[in-house]
């Protein structure tokens, strides 16, 4: 093969094809752009749902939120997983990708759509939300440039897929691939599900915008286009807890506790994650409780069980290295003298923390059938998901991107002072965005709503606890902590690619990239006893008893209201 | 080997589990069937269970069936938009109206007693949130929903909406009350 065509990393002994380079450096760039577009919205909304700052007018409140969450939920995550979705098939295989130039006409039809998209909801008569729930009615162009990017992002799964074959048939690697691709896979397959969704419910909603299809049937619309909303979320969790084995293996040379758990539990996101809309129809009319409770639970909730699995082996596998690199005393040893100032560790050990205690319970308790009917559609909702989508995914792509900065973008990162705090400001942010959204949730406050003082109404007013409006005042001091983290990162990776000092083709970073994985005798007699990894048991322990205090406080909660039937 | 190359063992599915795994996942796995029990159990031992009873409908039916209703029971007019308060009997039939941007009528119950609520849309989609009692149903057009309530607490009560239904959405909210 000619040398001309990679690059072989002189501190990581990658190979990086340059076909693959300069996409995933435009996928990449593409995403912290529109990251930083929908956290500036994102800033707008939370300052207006601050009662006493009340920033924005309704109408610019709404677009606001529009656009935030379309850019965020959307535009950053998925490009940023295409990125990793070639990391993981042309890097980790050593193999060129197939087709780049699908993969860049798929690029250039995503930031089309993304472009667009922003161009559309600018105007102002397109602030029908991330849902836009028919019969609510955007343009046309609203829904063409969400089909535009998928289209695109449909092109990056197939380039990857593509990329698999290849590898296989050149036998670039030998035997089985290795773990994170394989979670890498599990999200390409999820968003191909999500993404044909997407087309199944947007393509008819986008007929019956231009008046071809008279009637767009609103259950029919929330059943399918949740295949397609909450799949896309599916994506982002395979692939962030791809980056988590990633970063694992990475910082500490960690190997997976076992291949066959790990990729089973990725499995079972495939299996019985992905057909999630049910869940969001839980207090829907014309849903039997029959598909409510099957559906929510696939009667045994398996892929809550995967998460949870995840959960436990991620850290396990850092502490089962981490003791044999010599950290074996104790209980916590191997966390206490964990890299805490690489924001490539701690953003992946917040994310992993704050996802499964803040997101991960709070996602399943308020997923069951009945308990939903005292969340559904309060800022319960989007406090839960903020702590899966930001403080799990965000933080975790955050986290890599500090590493690909040297590594694949050949410079070193600026400001690493700050970037050292970015990721325990953006954490501690978020997770009061987090707590305190899902705080006043519990007190009946709305989401997406623009004044719960309802001075608008000529008097007729609903008077929400005390409560509930400084919750709302602490939300909005966490979205500020919130803000200046997530800022600091786009300054820093934005910087650093226009202004870090350029690293040659064959010149170390000047710190340890990667760590070498401890020798398999290391291993042998770490832990306590039987138990190899004592400390991560404790962790999963608190997280068991806090999930199930925390769903039976709520069946209580759920008991204190009216009769329903 | 770690997470980024192949597995060293290319027969790695013999490997034995790491016996933390096994233990969590047995505890994980019947913590699951818990969960899923839940469901079922409160169904028959719970009282908050939503009804599914659901039947297609039209605006201008429901909307007629809601002014009969309003016709029949009116006691008095409330607030700064007049709205008819209505006062059905225990146990009837109670059509509530979300529409661009308001809930109708105002509805009067009595403590303790069952009423069949139906619940139905004009226009968009919206968001049934009764404060501070907290309970939110989706409520759709063309689909008219039949729930059961049964208030437990006297009082001043407002329907909020929490579906997001355009610029007016936060100025969307009725009023129910509970008396002795």
């Amino acid at each position: 093969m000619d040398n001309q065509q990679f690059r072989v990393c002189p501190d990581t002994g990658l190979k990086f094809f340059r076909s693959a380079e300069a996409l995933m450096k435009a996928n990449a760039v593409a995403a912290v752009v529109f990251l930083l577009v929908g956290g500036i919205y994102g800033l707008g909304v939370g300052l207006t749902r601050w009662p006493a700052v009340h920033l924005l007018q309704a109408d610019q409140f709404y677009l606001a939120l529009t656009a935030h969450g379309i850019n965020v939920l959307l535009f950053w995550c998925i490009f940023f997983e295409i990125a990793v979705l070639y990391f993981c098939s042309s890097v980790l295989l050593g193999c060129r990708l197939a087709a780049p130039k699908v993969a860049w006409a798929g690029f250039a039809l995503m930031l089309i759509g993304a472009l667009m998209n922003n161009y559309v909801v600018l105007q102002g008569n397109a602030s029908v939300m991330f849902t836009s729930y028919a019969p609510m009615e955007a343009p046309p162009l609203f829904y063409l440039s969400l089909i535009l990017f998928a289209v695109g992002a449909l092109f990056g799964c197939f380039v990857f897929f593509g990329t698999l074959v290849i590898a296989k048939n050149e036998k670039t690697y030998e035997g089985s691939v290795p773990l994170v691709t394989f979670g890498a896979i599990t999200a390409a397959i999820i968003a191909v599900f999500t993404i044909v969704s997407g087309a199944i419910i947007l393509i008819p909603t986008l007929a019956w915008s231009v008046g071809l299809i008279s009637h767009i049937d609103s259950l029919m619309y929330r059943l399918v286009w949740w295949a397609f909303g909450h799949s896309s979320q599916q994506i982002n969790i395979a692939a962030q807890i791809a980056v988590w084995y990633a970063i694992a293996s990475i910082v500490f040379g960690a190997k997976p506790m076992s291949e066959k758990v790990s990729r089973m539990a990725f499995l079972l996101y495939i299996l019985f994650l992905q057909l999630a809309s049910a869940h969001h129809l839980l207090v829907d009319p014309g849903v039997s409780s029959e598909f409510k409770m099957f559906n929510t639970s696939y009667a045994m909730y398996l892929a809550v069980m995967a998460s949870m699995i995840h959960g436990l082996t991620v850290p396990g596998s850092i502490e089962a290295a981490q003791r044999a690199h010599g950290f074996n005393s104790g209980f916590f040893e191997w966390l206490r003298k964990a890299p805490w100032g690489n924001p490539t560790f701690s953003g992946m050990f917040i994310s992993l923390i704050g996802f499964g205690f803040l997101g991960g319970i709070t996602g399943v308790v308020m997923g069951a059938e009945q308990i939903n009917i005292i969340v559904h559609n309060t800022l319960y909702v989007p406090g839960h998901f903020h702590a899966t989508v930001v403080l799990g995914t965000t933080l975790a792509f955050m986290a890599f991107t500090y590493w690909l900065v040297p590594i694949l973008f050949r410079r070193e990162l600026i400001m690493k002072g700050l970037a050292s705090w970015q990721p325990y400001l953006f954490g501690l942010g978020m997770s009061g965005v987090a707590l305190f959204m899902m705080g006043a949730g519990t007190l009946g406050v709305p989401r997406r709503h623009y004044d719960i003082s309802f001075s608008g109404t000529g008097g007729i007013v609903h008077e929400f606890p005390a409560a509930a409006n400084t919750l709302m005042a602490l939300n909005g001091l966490s979205v500020l902590l919130a803000v200046i983290g997530g800022a600091s990162f786009c300054i820093i990776i934005v910087g650093s690619l226009l202004f870090g000092k350029k690293l040659g083709e064959n010149e170390k970073c000047s710190v340890s990239m990667i760590t070498a994985p401890p020798a398999e005798e290391a291993y042998e007699g770490i832990g306590k006893g039987p138990i190899t990894v004592p400390g991560t048991l404790v962790l999963a322990m608190i997280f068991f008893v806090s999930f199930a205090v925390y769903y039976f406080i709520n069946w209580k909660y759920l008991a204190e209201t009216w009769g329903i039937g | 080997m770690t997470s980024l190359s192949p597995p060293a063992n290319k027969l790695w599915w013999n490997e034995p589990i790491e016996k933390t795994e096994l233990l969590w996942i047995s505890l994980v796995f019947v913590w699951g069937l818990v969960m899923t029990f839940m469901m079922p159990f409160w169904h028959i031992t719970g009282d908050q269970n939503l009804s599914t009873e659901t039947y297609r409908t039209t605006p201008e039916a429901f909307l007629a069936k809601a002014q009969k209703m309003v016709d029949k029971y009116t006691v008095r007019k409330d607030g700064p938009r007049q709205t008819p308060v209505v006062k059905p009997p225990a146990g009837s039939d109670v059509y509530l109206v979300a529409r661009l941007w308001d809930w109708w009528p105002s509805l009067e119950l009595q403590k303790g007693q069952s009423y069949r609520f139906h619940l139905s849309s004009m226009d968009w989609q919206h968001g049934f949130s009764l404060q501070p009692a907290n309970i939110n149903i989706q409520v759709l057009p063309d689909y008219e929903h039949v729930v059961q309530f049964t208030p437990n607490k006297t009082g001043e009560y407002s329907v909020i909406c929490n579906e997001y239904c355009g610029i007016g959405h936060h100025l969307m909210i009725g009023k129910i009350y509970v008396v002795d």
